[in-house]
C-alpha cells in the first residue's frame, strides 16, 4: 500500500472504517465498526471483552495497519508495575555519567542532578512510548494485571499525561488510539470501564465466519471454508472447556490447506483436531460424540 | 424527536430500573457519541447507547430488552422499588437434628484432657459449661490473615538494588560510589471478609462462628470485614471491634435483625457484591462464607454470584458445619451450585474445625 496514511479524522462513518478494515482482511460487523469509529472520533479507549480468539487483538493490529501507525503493545501480567509499564531511569548510564563527571572534576551537585535526570536517561516503557508517538496502543489482557495497575492505567488513560517527579509532566500531543482487551478472568474496575467504550465481541455468525476465512486465506476452496465454519459453529454449541474462536478456525483451515485437503471428512478432521481444540478433554468429548455427526449435522 | 436529551434521560432511567448502571456520566458520553452519528438512525442510537451505557455482558440482554421496549413506545414504567421480599420463615422441622446418637464422649471427658475432647465436639451438642469453655478458647484463636506482597518498596539492608537511592547518594558525594542501597517489597495483610449465615438451620453454630469472626477482627482489625447473611445483609465489622467478646456478641445480637430466619443466600451474596464486594472489599481478599448452603431461593442465582465472587476474590473458603457429619455430601441445591467456585471447602462445627479454618485463612 503506497497510499498516504489515513488520519483518524478522515474516517467519516462506521461504514468507512469497516471498508478500511476489510481492506486489511478484517471483517467488522456494524457494532464493532461503530465502536472503532467512535473510539477514533471521541478519542476514547475501546474496551473489548469476549472469549479468546474472537478477534480482539487482531482489531488493534488491523487498526494500526489502517492508520499506518506503529502498534505498541503492552501485554499485562500479574505483578506488572510502573517501572515496566510507564518508564524507568537508566541506572547504569546515570552512574557512568556521574563517574565521568567526577573524573572531569565537576562537583556541582545541582548541575549534576539536572544532567542525570534528563530525558535521555529515561527509558520509555510502552505507555510512555505511546504518548510520545502517533500510534495504536494495545493493552492486552488487562484482567491479568493486578488492580493496583488499573489505578495508574486509569490515570494515563483519563488525560493522556504521565508525571515524572524529576522531570515534569509528559503530555501526548496526539492521544494514541487505545484498545484494551480483557478475557474476563477477573472483574475490571468500573472506573476504568467508564473511561472507555465497552464492546462485547461475539463469535461471528456462520456466513461471516465463511467470509472471514475466505478473506484471510484466499487459496481456500469455498466448500472447505464452509465446512470448517460449520464445524466450528457446531463445536461452539457443545459444552467445551475452550470453544474455538475465529483464530482457531483459521488455524484449522490453514492446517488443512497445508495437508492439501480439499474436503473435510472425519479422518482428516481427526488428525487435525489439535488445531481447533486445545484441551484433551474437549477432543475426547468431540471424538466420543462422533466426528461424522459434527461434520454432517449443524 | 421532540427533545433528544429528554428522551435519552428517560431511556437511561428505564435501564437503571432494569439493573444496568447507566448513570449521568455514562449518559453524557452517549450524547457525545451521538454527535458523531445519526440520531435519527435507530441502529446508530442502539450502538451509541450499548457502547457507552453497558459495562458487562450481563448488561447486554437487559439493554436489548429495554431498547426494544422503550423505543417501540411502550415505555415500561420504571417500578419505584422492587416489591418487598417475601421472607420464608424456616419451620422447626428443618434438617433433622438430634436424631443421631451423641458420641460416646461422656466417659472420655474424665480421662483425656477436657480441652482435647472439647476440641472435636460439635458445638451444637455442648452443655452450657462446655460451651462457655469453648467460647473462651475461640476468643484466644489468632486467625492472622495471610500476608500479600505489596507493590510498594521499602529500604532494606539486602535485596534488590535501589537505583534511585543509590544515584542520590552518589550525587551527594560528587560522583563517588560509596555504597549500594537496597530495597525490598513491603508486605500487607490480605483482607479477610467473613459472611456468616445466621438463618434458622445455622442457629446452633452461628454463635460460635460469630465468636470466631470476633477473634479474626481482634487479630487484624484494619483488614477484616464481617457480615451476617440470612434474609438481610448486615455489616457487623464495627460491632465486633469491642475488645471483650461478650460485649461484642451483645452488640452483634442487637445489630442482626434476622436471627434464625430463612435463607436467601444468592440474593444476599448479590447484595454484598453489589454494595461492597465489587467496589473493592472483595477484591484480592480471602472471602469466607460460613453457611450450610441451605438455599430457599434460586440456587442458580447463588451459583452465578459465586462465580462473580470467585473472579473478584483471591480465595473463596466455604465453611459448612454440616460437612463433619458422617456420610455428608453437598447435595443441597445451594451447596452444589456454589461448590465449583469454592477453593477450600472446610468444616466449622467444632473448636478444632475453627482452628483449621484459621489455618486455611492464614495460608491463603
Amino acid at each position: 500500500m503506497q497510499t498516504a496514511p489515513i488520519l483518524a479524522q478522515d474516517v467519516d462513518s462506521p461504514a468507512t472504517l469497516a471498508t478500511l478494515l476489510e481492506g486489511h482482511g478484517y471483517l467488522a460487523d456494524e457494532g464493532l465498526a461503530t465502536a472503532g469509529f467512535l473510539g477514533l472520533r471521541m478519542r476514547r479507549p475501546l474496551f473489548l471483552e469476549g472469549g479468546a480468539g474472537v478477534g480482539k487483538t487482531a482489531l488493534a493490529k488491523t487498526l494500526a495497519l489502517v492508520l499506518g501507525a506503529p502498534l505498541i503493545r503492552l501485554q499485562c501480567y500479574e505483578g506488572l508495575d510502573a517501572a515496566q509499564a510507564l518508564y524507568d531511569w537508566d541506572f547504569p548510564r546515570q552512574l557512568l555519567h556521574l563517574r565521568a563527571a567526577e573524573a572531569a572534576g565537576i562537583s556541582d551537585v545541582a548541575r549534576l542532578e539536572a544532567e542525570i535526570y534528563d530525558r535521555r536517561f529515561l527509558i520509555a516503557r510502552p505507555l510512555l512510548q505511546a504518548l510520545e508517538t502517533r500510534c495504536v496502543l494495545l493493552i492486552d489482557e488487562v484482567d491479568r494485571a493486578d488492580d493496583e495497575f488499573e489505578a495508574f492505567l486509569l490515570e494515563v488513560l483519563s488525560d493522556f499525561t504521565i508525571s515524572i517527579p524529576e522531570l515534569g509532566t509528559i503530555h501526548a500531543e496526539e492521544p494514541p488510539v487505545v484498545v484494551v482487551t480483557s478475557n474476563r478472568t477477573r472483574e475490571v474496575h468500573d472506573a476504568l470501564k467508564r473511561r472507555c467504550l465497552y464492546h462485547w465481541l461475539e463469535h461471528p455468525s456462520y456466513d461471516r465466519e465463511v467470509a472471514i476465512i475466505r478473506r484471510r486465506l484466499p487459496d481456500v476452496a469455498e466448500r472447505l471454508a464452509r465446512q470448517v465454519a460449520a464445524a466450528a459453529q457446531g463445536l461452539r454449541a457443545e459444552d467445551l472447556l475452550k470453544p474455538p474462536g475465529v483464530a482457531e478456525s483459521l488455524d484449522w483451515t490453514e492446517a488443512l490447506v497445508a495437508l492439501g485437503v480439499r474436503e473435510l471428512d472425519p479422518e482428516t478432521a481427526a488428525v487435525t483436531l489439535g488445531a481447533v481444540l486445545k484441551y484433551r478433554e474437549d477432543q475426547q468429548k468431540v471424538v466420543a460424540k462422533g466426528l461424522a455427526s459434527l461434520l454432517n449435522g449443524g | 424527536m421532540r427533545d433528544v436529551t429528554a428522551t435519552l434521560v428517560g431511556f437511561a432511567r428505564t435501564l437503571r430500573a432494569a439493573g444496568v448502571g447507566a448513570d449521568a456520566q455514562r449518559l453524557q458520553t452517549m450524547v457525545r457519541a451521538l454527535d458523531h452519528l445519526d440520531v435519527l438512525d435507530p441502529s446508530d442510537v442502539y450502538w451509541a447507547g450499548r457502547l457507552t451505557l453497558c459495562a458487562d455482558p450481563d448488561d447486554l440482554t437487559r439493554y436489548d430488552r429495554c431498547f426494544a421496549a422503550y423505543f417501540a413506545g411502550e415505555t415500561p414504567r420504571p417500578g419505584r422499588r422492587q416489591p418487598p421480599p417475601v421472607v420464608i420463615m424456616q419451620s422447626a422441622a428443618m434438617p433433622s437434628e438430634g436424631t443421631q446418637s451423641g458420641e460416646s464422649s461422656d466417659v472420655r471427658v474424665t480421662m483425656a484432657s477436657a480441652t482435647e475432647v472439647l476440641r472435636n465436639r460439635d458445638v451444637a451438642r455442648l452443655s452450657a459449661a462446655e460451651r462457655a469453655e469453648v467460647h473462651r478458647l475461640i476468643a484466644l484463636l489468632a486467625a492472622s490473615a495471610a500476608q500479600r506482597r505489596s507493590r510498594r518498596f521499602a529500604p532494606a539492608t539486602s535485596g534488590r538494588l535501589d537505583p534511585h537511592r543509590t544515584i542520590r547518594a552518589v550525587l551527594q558525594r560528587g560522583g563517588e560510589i560509596s555504597r549500594l542501597h537496597h530495597r525490598t517489597h513491603t508486605h500487607r495483610p490480605r483482607r479477610v471478609v467473613l459472611l456468616v449465615d445466621v438463618s434458622g438451620s445455622m442457629a446452633p453454630y452461628a454463635d460460635a462462628l460469630l465468636r470466631f469472626a470476633h477473634a479474626v477482627v481482634r487479630s487484624a482489625p484494619r483488614s477484616t470485614e464481617v457480615f451476617s447473611i440470612g434474609t438481610r445483609l448486615t455489616r457487623l465489622t464495627l460491632d465486633l471491634r469491642h475488645r471483650d467478646s461478650d460485649t461484642a456478641m451483645t452488640a452483634v445480637s442487637v445489630a442482626i435483625p434476622d436471627w434464625s430466619g430463612g435463607t436467601r443466600l444468592g440474593e444476599e451474596l448479590k447484595e454484598f457484591l453489589d454494595r461492597f464486594g465489587q467496589r473493592g472489599l472483595a477484591r484480592g481478599a480471602v472471602v469466607v462464607i460460613a453457611s450450610d448452603g441451605w438455599e430457599r431461593g434460586d440456587a442458580a442465582l447463588l451459583g452465578e454470584q459465586m462465580v462473580r465472587l470467585r473472579r473478584l476474590a483471591h480465595r473463596v473458603v466455604w465453611a459448612n458445619p454440616h460437612k463433619a457429619r458422617p456420610g455428608y455430601e453437598p447435595l443441597t441445591a445451594g451447596m452444589a451450585a456454589a461448590l465449583p467456585a469454592v477453593d477450600d471447602f472446610v468444616e466449622g462445627h467444632s473448636l478444632g474445625a475453627l482452628e483449621r479454618l484459621a489455618e486455611v485463612i492464614g495460608r491463603a
